[in-house]
């Protein structure tokens, strides 16, 4: 099992401030939108260095998306930011026409996606936006790991013409994608190579998938870990190309088992040649109060949890 | 530039010519709505044939030009008309409204890549967000051209619309002229019985509006009244035409009840529309 070092924890909120910082000084067409939480989705330095570019929307997410839509209508490129909350379940029917069905090249910009948001609670741990926004014809879906990886996929997303869903978090976690690594939209990201069991893992589940393989290397098993930073489009080769060789697949995701990453991933296990595979995710549940480390465990979605499914995943294959 | 800059005289028979294939196109597929359509018309046909700067070489991101949007997407067949009777596409594509692989939706998009459509509107009250949005891009791209948009009178009951109002207040988006069709009617009933919209003046001027009025099914009045509007723009707010229209105009029996809002004509109410709609040379596509 590889290591991966890390000089310090960030969140990948901010990656996504300075990835859109540094896209306000390539790009003159980048222009940023946020309803009254310009602090929490780290666009301060974009308002601070662009205030011609930047629109202070307030609390008011409809009326965000429809103006995003309207602002690519000239060449902007809008970023809107909010919580992952207020920028899908609450504007879905916004995004469905205005945004998707209209084709329009808005970057939808999603913060304090998960159980990770904490002590807020169960009203913004939005644990459904990734199904809703996967069901969307035309919408791209990608849910990086840690702040490298939110910045640089930031910084990619203004380059591919059509609507795209950016979801990224509050807490601070390892950061351990090399900084100089490009972001390719729909390519999965081999972490380690192993022969007994795919671990596919995406947003904050990434570290906890590394953290699972050490803990399975230990006791003999060797995973491979695959980091699926885009949700849709799905890389199905390099899902099919490791099942092939492990037999088995575990989907970890901080979103509920409906509609996320592992029904993403069990459509292409079926369309294909299927194989065992174990959810880790929200068992159809809302969330509550709490910090992130105890939700993640009382939900079921530590390392170790990562562990015991793979060691279920193994099992069935066996049968 | 208009690219027809017609005259009053000449508005009425193209106004008339449209009404003709409103009601024709709906009765062709049975469905789609009259009404509004109707009492749109001659607004529709003051835009695209006298007061709007535009070229039919349609692109999508419009620079260098005015902009429309449609935001009660539902009355497009007077859209689709007025955009084939001003050169965006062939008008014998009429005949394909609301058909399986047409272009003219039943409400308008993008999707099929119709010419002079750059949003898809029906689910209501968005679109005074989007005009808005694209007036911000005019300002930014240094671009001097106005963002025009049509709302339903009922439309105005989605919470979205009153958004946009207070940002493009607040925003200063002074390059646009939206326009509420004021017909007074909704599915259900008028709007005072379905929900009484007060005083839409008062309320748009609460907002920071320059809120404006004209009869919208006389050119002689609506005309004017767009080029005031017009010259209201620049001035540090945005500008409201309350447009007070007859629900199906032009045909006596779909005149001021919501019962045409979304049915179609038979075949013997068809007849009667036509004659009532008689135009000195049409050309029914």
């Amino acid at each position: 099992m590889k290591d991966f070092p890390f000089t310090e924890k960030k969140d990948t909120r901010s990656g996504f401030g300075a990835g859109l910082l540094e896209l306000g000084r390539t790009n003159p067409n980048v222009v940023g939108l946020c309803a009254d939480l310009t602090g929490s989705l780290k666009m301060d330095a974009f308002q601070k260095e662009f205030p011609e570019r930047f629109f202070q929307v307030g609390i008011a997410e409809a009326n965000m998306m429809g103006l995003a839509a309207g602002m690519t209508i000239g060449g902007k490129i809008p970023f809107t930011g909010t919580f992952a909350n207020f920028s899908t379940g609450r504007v879905y029917d916004q995004i469905r026409q205005s945004i998707a069905y209209s084709g329009k090249n808005v970057k939808i910009c999603a913060s304090h996606a998960g159980l990770t948001l904490g002590e807020d609670g169960a009203t913004h741990q939005i644990l459904e936006d990734l199904g809703m926004m996967r069901m969307l014809p035309h919408m791209t879906v990608i849910n990086p790991c840690d702040y490298n990886q939110t910045k640089a996929a930031t910084i990619a997303i203004a380059e591919h013409e059509g609507p795209v869903y950016l979801r990224f978090g509050r807490p601070v976690i390892p950061n351990f994608t090399p900084a100089d690594q490009k972001f390719e939209i729909g390519k999965a990201l081999m972490l380690n190579e192993g022969t007994d069991v795919s671990i596919f893992a995406t947003g904050h589940l990434v570290w906890k998938a590394i953290l699972a393989g050490h803990i399975l290397a230990e006791k003999g098993i060797n995973a491979e870990i695959i980091n699926i930073h885009t949700i849709k489009p799905l890389d199905a080769e390099a899902i099919m190309k490791s099942v092939a060789k492990t037999g088995c697949a575990v989907t970890a995701e901080e979103h509920n088992r409906f509609g996320g990453l592992g029904d993403a991933i069990a459509q292409v296990l079926i369309s294909n040649t299927p194989v065992p595979q174990e959810y880790v995710a929200v068992n159809d549940t809302f969330g509550e109060s709490g910090t992130p480390d105890q939700l993640m465990e009382k939900y079921g979605l530590t390392e170790n949890d990562i562990v015991t499914a793979a060691e279920r995943a193994i099992s069935r294959k066996n049968k | 530039m208009n690219p027809h800059n017609k005259s009053i005289e000449e508005l009425k028979d193209i106004a008339s010519q449209v009404r003709r294939d409103i009601v024709r196109m709906v009765h062709a597929v049975n469905s789609g709505h009259p009404g509004g359509s109707l009492g749109c018309t001659d607004y529709f046909v003051s835009l695209y044939f006298k007061l709007m700067n535009y070229s039919t070489d349609f692109k999508m991101n419009g620079e260098g030009e005015d902009l429309f949007f449609l935001s009660n997407g539902h009355i497009s067949p007077v859209w689709y008309s007025t955009l084939a009777r001003a050169g965006f596409f062939d008008v014998k594509e009429l005949a394909t409204f609301r058909k399986l692989n047409s272009r003219l939706q039943g409400h308008p998009a993008t999707e099929e890549g119709l010419e002079g459509i750059r949003i898809a509107s029906g689910s209501l009250g968005q679109g005074l967000s989007v005009a808005v949005g694209a007036a911000q891009t005019k300002k930014l791209n240094k671009d001097n051209n106005l963002v025009y948009v049509l709302m339903g009178d009922g439309e105005v009951e989605e919470g979205q619309v009153w958004e946009a109002a207070m940002y493009a207040a607040h925003h200063k988006v002074d390059n646009i002229i939206a326009t509420i069709d004021r017909n007074g009617q909704q599915i259900d009933g008028s709007t005072e019985e379905v929900m009484n919209l007060g005083s839409l003046r008062a309320k748009f001027e609460a907002f920071g509006w320059t809120v404006l009025e004209a009869d919208g099914n006389n050119f002689e009045t609506l005309i004017p009244g767009l080029q005031q509007a017009k010259a209201e723009t620049g001035k540090g707010k945005p500008v409201m035409l309350l447009m007070n229209t007859e629900m199906g105009f032009g045909v006596d029996f779909m005149m001021g009840s919501h019962k045409w809002h979304g049915v179609a004509p038979n075949d013997e109410q068809l007849e009667i529309a036509l004659q009532q709609l008689a135009v000195e040379q049409a050309s029914d596509y």
